[in-house]
């Protein structure tokens, strides 16, 4: 029998992924009867969620009684410029509370209010004090609440296993197939559904806060198996990532800085931000620096600093004013929290920027202010999904957190991805379970396609070519920085594709040094891929995006177009070529048009 | 400044053997070990198996020894040795080696599991759940581990007797442990555990876990002596021992 060539294991669901999204859905699929599996390809706990820093967004009104639901989606859909799916919007906005209640409920210790309750921070885009967080390290207060709890449900761990192929059986979902790191040996799962939770893609780009799991792996396999991928143009640049020394360049720094007090400044020490506001915010963003900073303290009487606009106004407005030659040398500009709060307080609030910006930079920013300048940072784009239920196009195929796409639209708010991973990880574990529990008989493993991806995935070591994997990936992250970055164009998107073109077809003339046991030149060899058909995803996209909107900005169509308001773009795939068909947004019900409105 | 040529020794291997290999490679400016380890990697040597994620000290994969010192190599500038110095980076000793700087940590996984889980009190009469800053500070510093195992690697319980990791679950755990005993809403009792199972008396109080904590997590004095101390009370005071088994524990 062809399954025992490869170590097989027989689960209702596998989840890829052990981010919060992965690790959520994990507990409630096992929660609800089904068997199984979770998997990962770093080792428990490292995934991108531990690096979160800034909190979880919930409209708890904990520090501000007037703060719920509504308020907090028409944040979110204002942020993402109307582009969300509304109903993954209103759903996450809902249940975030719970969601957060539960990890207290489960040992998490969020910081507390003066009664004793969850504490709230600013953040951009958001109306209200809103996120739960624990100083600066809130991901790791989640991710390390979720593995424990996820281990003592019993719930079976795969780790440093990686999956590269989805199996279908007459369309559906019948299982996954991958190899283990340590080993280099295949695994095969066969189940009736999985579920996505990847996280994104930004190793595609140079100067990135994304780690080496980045490499847009469940994009890749949704639309290997003819998932429709979505939005897949809007890519957040954060404001605010490390720009000197060069080793660090993209490291994040959290917008808990300007949440906690913090300003950005320019080389003339100008607050320049007042220049960058846009009519769309201009109501209720604050004019004069005064009106700004009396903000913090008081709500109601003031509007929110402009230092807090959504992060795609932030990180053009960084961009232009280093373009303007207002920026510090090493082309970034200031964050200075050091001159406006005290030492003390820098500390206690924001322990591992303190710490990290003394051990890597040799600057303390209790004295000094901070060099930040954008970083590519987060994935609104991905695999496409029900609203309810994160059923992707595919049967069995599931879908949450950074990989899945909808709830952020155009642009992301921070603290609304680790809510987004809680809330959507929940369902995607849920409707999972339910999925199979309907969905009766067996499915079958189509062993031929299993040999057949096993042997694509041993080719670099058959390869007569003399690439270097790590060159490719270089190559393809200067592409993304130089012409899918902040600021696009149709004659560089153009350019790209090209590039793209030629670094696919280097890439099947790679050479790979040494055998299967933990190898990371074959990994990454494996990994261009999806590197490479998330950057080209992502580049078609925004070819057909004639406009800027959010976390897309083109410089030959420099205005939102109201043509292009009401449609997303989806990419699907046909014979190898992409195709990006234009597909109307879902229309709002009326009673939350009006709540778009409301200006308080 | 230029890029400058530094000299590194790098254990390349796996479990049946191995040894040092020299490496002359461009560091830049403001780079860590991690950083040329890298380049180590994309330059000379593709399938030199390493470990990372964050590259900001938050994730605790990039645990290794450097110059024999354990530290993690994302944190660890290459400015602070001197020009011209040999860098050695070996694996983690403590654990079995997988691949050159990668070992295999799966104990410290087992050890966790064995950790009973966090039970929660009932709730307030209003639902809520009041918790106050000053109660959760000392647990908000065990939370702040990065399950880096340094700590471990570092601890002489295990470090120079391999049999003992069946008995000594190590500081990381006694951390995980003093967090749970600790947490103002928790109604489970590990004392027995800490004892029996966790090992805890093997522990000498050496504090060389505190001093390798990238976190600064005050491991032995915060966490194992208020730990010992707990077990002392229930099984070495004859009083105590005999209303705790009429009481529930005291938080
Ligand atoms: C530095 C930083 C700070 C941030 N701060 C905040 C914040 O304050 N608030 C906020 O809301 N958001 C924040 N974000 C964003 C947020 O952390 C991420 O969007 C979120 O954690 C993604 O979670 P996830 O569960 O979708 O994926 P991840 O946590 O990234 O997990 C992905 C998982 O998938 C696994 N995986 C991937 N590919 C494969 C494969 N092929 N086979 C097997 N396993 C695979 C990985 O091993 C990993 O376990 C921050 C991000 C960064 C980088
Ligand atoms: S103090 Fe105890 S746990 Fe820490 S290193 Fe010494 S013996 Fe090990
Ligand atoms: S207690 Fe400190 S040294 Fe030990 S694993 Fe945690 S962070 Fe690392
Ligand atoms: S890479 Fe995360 S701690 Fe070093």
């Amino acid at each position: 029998m062809a399954e025992e060539k490869y170590e097989t294991h027989e689960y209702d669901v596998v989840v890829i992924g052990a981010g919060g999204a992965g690790l959520r859905a994990a507990v409630e699929a096992s929660a609800r009867g089904a068997r199984t599996a979770l998997v990962c390809k770093s080792l428990l706990g490292k995934a991108h969620t531990v690096m979160a820093e800034g909190g979880i967004a919930a409209a708890m009104g904990n520090v501000y009684p007037e703060d719920n639901w509504k308020v907090h989606f028409r944040d979110t859909m204002r942020g993402g410029k109307l582009l969300n799916n509304w109903r993954m919007a209103q759903i996450h906005a809902q249940e975030s509370p719970d969601r957060v209640l539960e990890l207290e409920e489960w040992g998490a210790l969020f910081d507390r209010t003066h009664d004793g309750l969850i504490l709230q921070r600013d953040f951009g885009g958001h109306r209200y004090a809103r996120l739960a967080h624990v100083g600066d390290r809130t991901g790791l207060e989640m991710i390390r609440t979720l593995q424990q709890h996820a281990v003592h449900k019993g719930i079976d761990v795969y780790m440093e296993c990686n999956l590269q192929r989805l199996l279908l059986d007459g369309g559906r979902i019948s299982g996954a197939f991958g190899y283990w790191r340590e080993s280099g040996k295949f695994i095969l799962f066969k189940c009736k559904a999985v579920v996505l939770a990847t996280g994104g893609g930004g190793k595609a780009w140079k100067v990135t806060s994304n780690s080496w799991e980045y490499t847009g792996d469940g994009v890749t396999m949704a639309i290997d198996v003819g998932a429709d991928l979505m939005d897949m143009e809007f890519m957040q640049f954060h404001p605010t990532g490390m720009v000197w020394p060069p080793s660090v360049r993209g490291i994040l720094v959290t917008e808990g800085v300007r949440g906690d007090g913090g300003t950005l400044k320019n080389t003339n020490n100008e607050r320049f931000m007042f220049n960058y506001i846009p009519e769309f915010f201009r109501a209720e963003t604050a004019e004069t620096e005064k009106e700004a900073d009396a903000w913090y303290e008081d709500k109601k009487n003031n509007r929110r600093t402009p230092d807090l606009l959504p992060r795609d106004e932030v990180a053009r407005a960084i961009n232009s004013e280093v373009k303007a030659g207002r920026g510090t040398p090493h082309g970034g500009v200031f964050l200075d929290i050091a001159s406006r709060r005290p030492a003390d307080y820098i500390q206690r609030r924001l322990p591992s920027m303190y710490h990290q910006f003394k051990e890597l930079a040799d600057v303390d920013i209790t004295k000094e202010p901070m060099e930040v300048g954008p970083t590519c940072h987060y994935s609104m784009g991905g695999v496409r999904v029900d609203a309810d239920s994160t059923a992707t196009t595919v049967p069995g195929l599931f879908a949450a957190g950074e990989v899945a796409a909808g709830l952020h639209g155009a642009n992301r708010l921070g603290g609304n991805s680790l809510s987004d991973l809680l809330v959507f990880g929940r369902r995607a574990g849920l409707y999972a379970a339910e999925y199979v529990r309907t969905h009766e008989g067996p499915v079958t493993i189509d062993h031929g396609q299993v040999d057949r991806y096993a042997k694509e995935l041993l080719a670099p070591f058959e390869s007569k070519g003399s690439e270097n994997p790590y060159a490719v990936h270089a190559d393809l992250q200067d592409c993304m920085q130089d012409l899918v970055g902040i600021i696009r164009s149709e004659s560089e998107l153009r350019k790209a594709i090209e590039v793209i073109a030629q670094l696919k077809e280097r890439s099947v003339n790679l050479k790979v040094e040494g055998n299967r046991h933990y190898n990371p030149g074959w990994h990454l060899a494996l990994d261009l891929h999806s590197l490479l058909t998330f950057a080209e995803a992502a580049t078609v996209a925004a070819i057909e995006r004639k406009e800027s909107r959010g976390g897309h900005t083109r410089d030959d169509y420099p205005n939102t177009d109201p043509r292009f308001a009401k449609i997303n773009l989806i990419v699907r795939r046909k014979n190898g070529d992409f195709t990006v068909s234009q597909e109307p947004l879902p229309e709002m019900p009326d009673e939350l048009k009006t709540l778009l409105e409301e200006k308080t | 400044m230029a890029a400058q040529d530094v000299n590194m020794r790098v254990w390349r291997g796996d479990a049946s053997g191995g040894g040092f290999k020299d490496y002359r490679i461009a560091a830049g400016e403001g780079m860590v070990v991690l950083d040329v380890i890298h380049a180590i990697q994309a330059q000379q040597a593709n399938d030199l198996a390493v470990r990372w994620n964050c590259k900001a000290g938050k994730c605790g994969s990039c645990s290794a020894e450097i110059n024999g010192k354990p530290r993690l190599m994302c944190m660890t500038r290459m400015n602070t040795f001197q020009p011209g110095e040999t860098i050695t980076v070996s694996p983690i000793k403590t654990f079995p080696i997988i691949r050159d700087l990668v070992t295999d940590v799966s104990y410290n996984y087992e050890k966790a599991r064995q950790v009973p889980a966090f039970k929660p009190k009932p709730k307030e009469a209003d639902g809520t759940r009041r918790m106050f800053q000053e109660d959760i500070d000392r647990v908000q510093e065990f939370h702040k581990c990065i399950e880096c195992f340094l700590c471990q690697d570092v601890c002489h319980v295990i470090r120079d007797h391999n049999d003992n990791k069946k008995a000594f679950a190590g500081p990381r755990i006694f951390v995980r442990l003093a967090a749970l005993e600790m947490h103002p809403l928790d109604a489970n009792d590990r004392i027995d555990l800490i004892k029996e199972k966790a090992g805890i008396g093997y522990c000498n109080i050496t504090k060389c876990c505190t001093e390798v904590c990238p976190e600064h997590i005050h491991i032995t004095d915060n966490a194992i002596i208020p730990l010992k101390e707990r077990v002392a009370d229930r099984y070495y005071d004859p009083i105590a021992k005999l209303l705790g088994l009429f009481s529930q524990k005291n938080k």
